[in-house]
C-alpha cells in the first residue's frame, strides 16, 4: 500500500527514488483486479451530464486538450494552421477558450513557437525516440535537451517497454530519471504506452515507477498502436495518482491520448476525473486529453447545446 | 491524509469553480397510474370482498401514488380456489406450451422496461439506476431462463418422474419487489404449478404492472393471482388450507413465525430470510476494486439487500488504507432524488425501515462504535439515511449482530485466514460471503470453510437467473435459481428409484 512512503522528494523535478529501489517499489503496488475495474470505469462512463454542466465540461475539455499532429507528412503548413486553431478554435465565437498545447515532432517547434507567441497554447513536442523509445540512451536524452533549448514547454517521452516488460525495472526507472534531469525545467509527461502492456497490474506499475521517477504528467498512449486510451487504463492510471498524491502530497497529471474523438468520451474521462482524483485535478495543469479530431466535435456540441440544433460539419474549420 | 471533501473545499477556497452535475431525472410520464388497484384473482382485477384499501406512497417524497386493495380471507380464499382451477388444465400443458407464456412475459418485460424501472423507482426509493441495469433486466433473465427449462424437467431430474406440487403461495418482500416476483414466479409456472402471490403492502405497484402484462401474454385466468395486502392477508395466504406449498422471502423473524404455522401440514416451505454477509478483505487484496465491491455490497439499494455485506472483515495491515479509501468513497456517493439518474444512493423504503435503522445505529455509537458519514444533503421530504461506517465495532455489538437491512457497514478486523473464518461465520446468519485476495488457493480454502449459501470471490452482489441462491442456518433453506430452483416446485420420486 504504502508503495511511494520512503520516497523522498528534494524538490519538484528530482526523481523520487534511488533505481535500486525500483523493483522493491512495484512489489509494494496494490494489485488490480480487472473485472472490478472494467464494471467500475463502465459505471462512471454513464453518468448523465447535462445541460450547464455539460457546457462547463465541454469548455474545460478545450482547455485541457493538446491539439496534436504526429505524422511523418506533418508540414509548416499544416502547423500553421493547426497553431491558429489551437488559438481561436471557433474564429466566429471569441467565447471558446484557446486550447492547452499543440503537441508535435521537435523539428516543428520553432514554427508552433512563432505561431503562438504571445497566447497561452504551450508548444509540446514528442522525444526521446517517440514512439518507440529505443534508440540509443543518450540519443533520447540528448534529443529530450535539444528540444528544451529550442523552446518546448512540456516534453512527452515514451516508457522503454522493453526494460520494463523484461523486468529491468532499475535500468527503466533510471532512464527516466535521466530524461526528468534532461528535460529540466519543461513539463515532462510520461508515455507509458498501456496498450502494450498487457495487463492492469501492469499499467499500475509503470503509472507509480513513472511518478517515481518525477514524471509531472503520466499519459496512456503514443496513439500509435492499435489499443489507445480507454476509460478503464485511464481509471487504473488515475488511481495510481490519487493514492501516490496521498502518500507523498505530490499531484501528478493525467494525459488519455488516443482514439478520443467524441465529446462523449471527453465528458467520460472528465467523470472519471472528477470522481477519482476530485476537483483539484479537473485543470490543464493536471490533465490533459491528447487529440487531433476531437475539438470540432466539442465545438459542435457546445453549439449545439446553446441553440438545441446541430450545425453541419462544413460550419466547422478543418485544419 | 486528504479526502476528497477537504479537498473540494481547497478548491472552492481558490475559486476555482467545481463541478456540479446538472440534475438529469428520468421523467415519469411513461407510467400511466391508476387511483386504485383491486386484486388480480382468476385474470381480472377485482375489488376486494374485504372492502378495505390501503395507500401506496413514494418514499423519496412521501406523496401518495395509489390506492390498493387490502386482501382479506375471503380474497385469499378466493384467490386459492381460482388457483386450484387453473391447475388441472395448467399442470397437463406441456412444458413446450407454458415456456411459450414465459417467454411472452419475458419479452413483454423487456418491451416495457423502462415504465417497471421508472414504476420500481417511484414505489420502493431505489435509484433509477438500479431498477434499470439490474431490477428488469434481472426479472427479464429470470422468465427466459426457467422459460428454457419447462420442457426439459425430465432431464434436469431424470428418473424421478417430475410432478407440479399443485398450488403455491408466494409471500415477497419489498427491496427487490418485481425481481422476487420474477424469481418467484418463472420456477413455480415452468414446473407447472399455479400461484397465488402476495407482494409486499410497501411495493405492491411493479407486480400489479406485472398482471397487467400477464394479461396481455394470455396467461389461462388463475395460473397467477395477485393478493395484496400487509401481515395479515400473508398469514391467510400461509394458513390456507388447500396450499401447497409456501415460498417466503423476508426477515428470519417472519420466517419462523411461518414455520410454525404449516408445521404438520404437509405444506412444502422454503424460506430465504435475513442475513448478516462479512466481506472479507485479505492484505493481498486489489485494493480499489475491494473499495468498490465493499461499496456495492452495502449502499447497493439502501442496504435492503438480505445478501448486503453488512460487515466487513479488514485484515489489520490494511485496515488504515482501507478504511481511508471507503471515507473518500462514500464521499462521492451520490444520495438524493432516486429518479436523478446519477443517484447512488436513493431513499429508504418506508418510515418503519428508517425508523428501525436509526434505533439500530444509535444502539452502535451506544456500545462504542465509532462512526463516519460524508457530508451531503438529504432532502426535505421522504425517508433519507446518510451511507454509514462503523469502525470499532467488536464481535457483541448489536450492529454486528443484527440485520441492518439499512446503509450501514460495520467494519471489524481480523489477523489470521483463521479467524476471519470463525469471524464470518459466528453469526446465527448464512446468506453470502465475500473474498477480497489476489491468491486462488486462499479463495477456494476459504470458501470451502464459509457457512454461506453464495460465496463471491473478487466481487460482490452479482446475480444470475443460472446460480442457485440461498441460506444456510437462520437464513433459511431452499434454493431459488439455476436447476436447483425447480426442485421445490416438484414432486420427484425418491432418488434412485428407475
Amino acid at each position: 500500500m504504502s508503495q511511494a512512503a520512503e520516497i523522498d522528494r528534494p524538490r519538484p523535478g528530482l526523481a523520487l527514488s534511488a533505481p535500486k529501489d525500483a523493483r522493491r517499489l512495484l512489489a509494494r503496488v496494490p494489485a488490480v483486479d480487472a473485472v472490478g475495474l472494467e464494471e467500475r470505469a463502465a459505471s462512471l462512463g454513464k453518468r448523465s451530464i447535462k445541460r450547464d454542466s455539460k457546457l462547463w465540461a465541454l469548455d474545460l475539455a478545450i482547455r485541457c486538450m493538446d491539439l496534436t499532429t504526429l505524422e511523418g507528412v506533418d508540414t509548416v503548413g499544416k502547423v500553421v494552421a493547426m497553431c491558429a486553431k489551437a488559438v481561436r478554435p471557433n474564429p466566429v465565437d471569441p467565447s471558446i477558450p484557446p486550447v492547452a498545447a499543440v503537441c508535435l515532432y521537435p523539428h516543428l517547434i520553432p514554427v508552433a513557437l512563432g505561431q503562438l507567441e504571445g497566447t497561452s497554447v504551450k508548444v509540446a513536442s514528442v522525444a526521446g525516440s517517440f514512439p518507440a523509445g529505443l534508440g540509443p540512451l543518450d540519443a533520447r536524452l540528448t534529443e529530450i535537451r535539444e528540444v528544451v533549448a529550442i523552446g518546448a514547454h512540456e516534453v512527452d517521452i515514451v516508457l522503454n517497454r522493453s526494460s520494463f516488460l523484461g523486468g529491468q525495472y532499475a535500468q527503466c526507472f533510471e532512464e527516466l530519471a535521466a530524461a526528468r534531469e534532461a528535460a529540466g525545467d519543461a513539463h515532462l509527461k510520461v508515455i507509458i504506452e498501456a496498450g502494450e502492456l498487457g495487463s492492469y497490474d501492469r499499467i499500475r506499475q509503470a503509472s507509480v515507477l513513472a511518478m517515481a521517477a518525477g514524471a509531472d504528467f503520466i499519459k496512456t498512449s503514443t496513439g500509435k498502436i492499435g489499443v489507445n486510451a480507454t476509460l478503464p487504463n485511464a481509471l487504473c492510471m488515475m488511481e495510481a495518482a490519487r493514492d501516490f498524491f496521498h502518500e507523498t502530497g505530490h499531484r501528478v497529471g493525467v494525459k488519455v491520448a488516443g482514439g478520443v474523438r467524441a465529446s462523449k468520451q471527453a465528458v467520460q474521462y472528465l467523470v472519471l476525473v472528477y470522481e477519482t482524483l476530485g476537483p483539484d485535478w479537473m485543470t490543464p495543469d493536471l490533465f490533459r486529453i491528447g487529440a487531433s479530431t476531437l475539438l470540432n466535435d466539442v465545438l459542435m456540441q457546445i453549439d449545439k447545446e446553446r441553440t438545441g440544433r446541430y450545425q453541419g460539419p462544413d460550419y466547422y474549420t478543418i485544419d | 491524509m486528504a479526502n476528497i471533501a477537504k479537498r473540494a473545499s481547497s478548491a472552492l477556497e481558490e475559486s476555482q469553480p467545481v463541478w456540479e452535475y446538472a440534475d438529469a431525472i428520468e421523467s415519469t410520464e411513461i407510467v400511466k397510474l391508476e387511483d386504485r388497484y383491486g386484486l388480480f384473482i382468476g385474470g381480472e382485477l377485482v375489488e376486494p370482498k374485504s372492502g378495505r384499501w390501503f395507500e401506496t406512497i413514494n418514499p423519496a417524497t412521501e406523496e401518495t401514488l395509489a390506492e390498493v386493495a387490502e386482501a382479506g380471507p375471503e380474497d385469499v380464499d378466493l384467490a386459492v380456489r381460482a388457483a386450484r382451477t387453473a391447475s388441472t388444465k395448467w399442470r397437463k400443458l406441456p412444458g413446450s406450451e407454458r415456456a411459450k407464456y414465459l417467454y411472452r412475459i419475458a419479452r413483454q418485460i423487456q418491451e416495457r422496461a423502462r415504465e417497471f424501472a421508472v414504476l420500481e423507482t417511484m414505489d420502493g426509493g431505489k435509484p433509477i439506476k438500479e431498477s434499470r441495469d439490474v431490477d428488469v433486466p434481472l426479472a427479464a433473465a429470470h422468465f427466459f431462463y426457467y422459460a428454457g427449462w419447462a420442457d426439459k424437467l425430465e432431464y434436469a431430474f431424470p428418473n424421478r418422474g417430475p410432478r407440479p406440487i399443485g398450488v403455491a403461495g408466494q409471500v415477497i418482500p419489498w427491496n427487490f419487489p418485481l425481481l422476487m416476483a420474477a424469481w418467484k414466479l418463472a420456477p413455480a409456472l415452468a414446473t407447472g404449478n399455479t400461484v397465488v402471490l402476495k407482494p409486499a403492502e410497501t411495493t405492491p405497484l411493479t407486480a400489479l404492472l406485472l398482471s397487467q402484462v400477464i394479461r396481455e401474454a394470455e396467461l389461462p385466468p388463475g395460473v397467477v393471482n395477485i393478493v395484496t395486502g400487509a401481515g395479515p392477508t400473508g398469514a391467510a395466504l400461509v394458513e390456507h388450507d388447500d396450499i401447497d406449498k409456501i415460498a417466503f422471502t423476508g426477515s428470519t423473524e417472519v420466517g419462523k413465525v411461518i414455520r410454525r404455522t404449516i408445521a404438520g401440514t404437509g405444506k412444502r416451505l422454503t424460506l430465504e430470510l435475513g442475513g448478516k454477509a462479512a466481506n472479507i478483505a485479505f492484505e493481498d487484496a486489489p485494493l480499489d476494486q475491494a473499495v468498490e465491491g465493499i461499496i456495492n455490497g452495502i449502499f447497493f439499494n439502501q442496504g435492503h439487500v438480505c445478501c448486503a455485506g453488512s460487515r466487513l472483515l479488514v485484515q489489520e495491515p490494511v485496515f488504515e488504507p482501507l478504511l481511508e479509501k471507503l471515507k473518500d468513497r462514500l464521499q462521492t456517493l451520490r444520495v438524493g432524488n432516486p429518479l436523478d439518474k446519477n443517484t447512488d444512493v436513493g431513499a429508504i423504503n418506508s418510515r418503519a425501515q428508517l425508523e428501525k435503522i436509526e434505533e439500530l445505529v444509535a444502539s452502535g455509537v451506544d456500545e462504542g462504535g465509532e462512526m463516519y458519514q460524508p457530508e451531503c444533503v438529504l432532502p426535505e421530504r421522504g425517508f433519507w439515511f446518510r451511507p454509514t461506517l462503523f469502525t470499532k465495532v467488536s464481535q457483541s455489538h448489536r450492529i454486528a449482530r443484527e440485520e441492518i437491512f439499512g446503509p450501514v457497514l460495520s467494519i471489524l478486523t481480523f489477523r489470521t485466514p483463521a479467524e476471519a473464518v470463525e469471524k464470518a461465520n459466528n453469526t446465527p446468519y448464512g446468506l453470502s460471503a465475500g473474498i477480497w485476495t489476489e491468491k486462488g488457493s486462499r479463495i477456494l480454502w476459504m470458501a470451502e470453510r464459509m457457512k454461506a449459501g453464495v460465496v463471491w470471490a473478487n466481487t460482490f452482489n452479482r446475480f444470475d437467473p443460472t446460480s442457485p441462491f440461498g441460506g444456510y442456518k437462520e437464513s433459511g433453506f431452499g434454493r431459488e435459481g439455476g436447476l436447483q430452483g425447480l426442485e421445490p416446485y416438484l414432486d420427484l420420486d425418491p432418488n434412485g428409484s428407475s
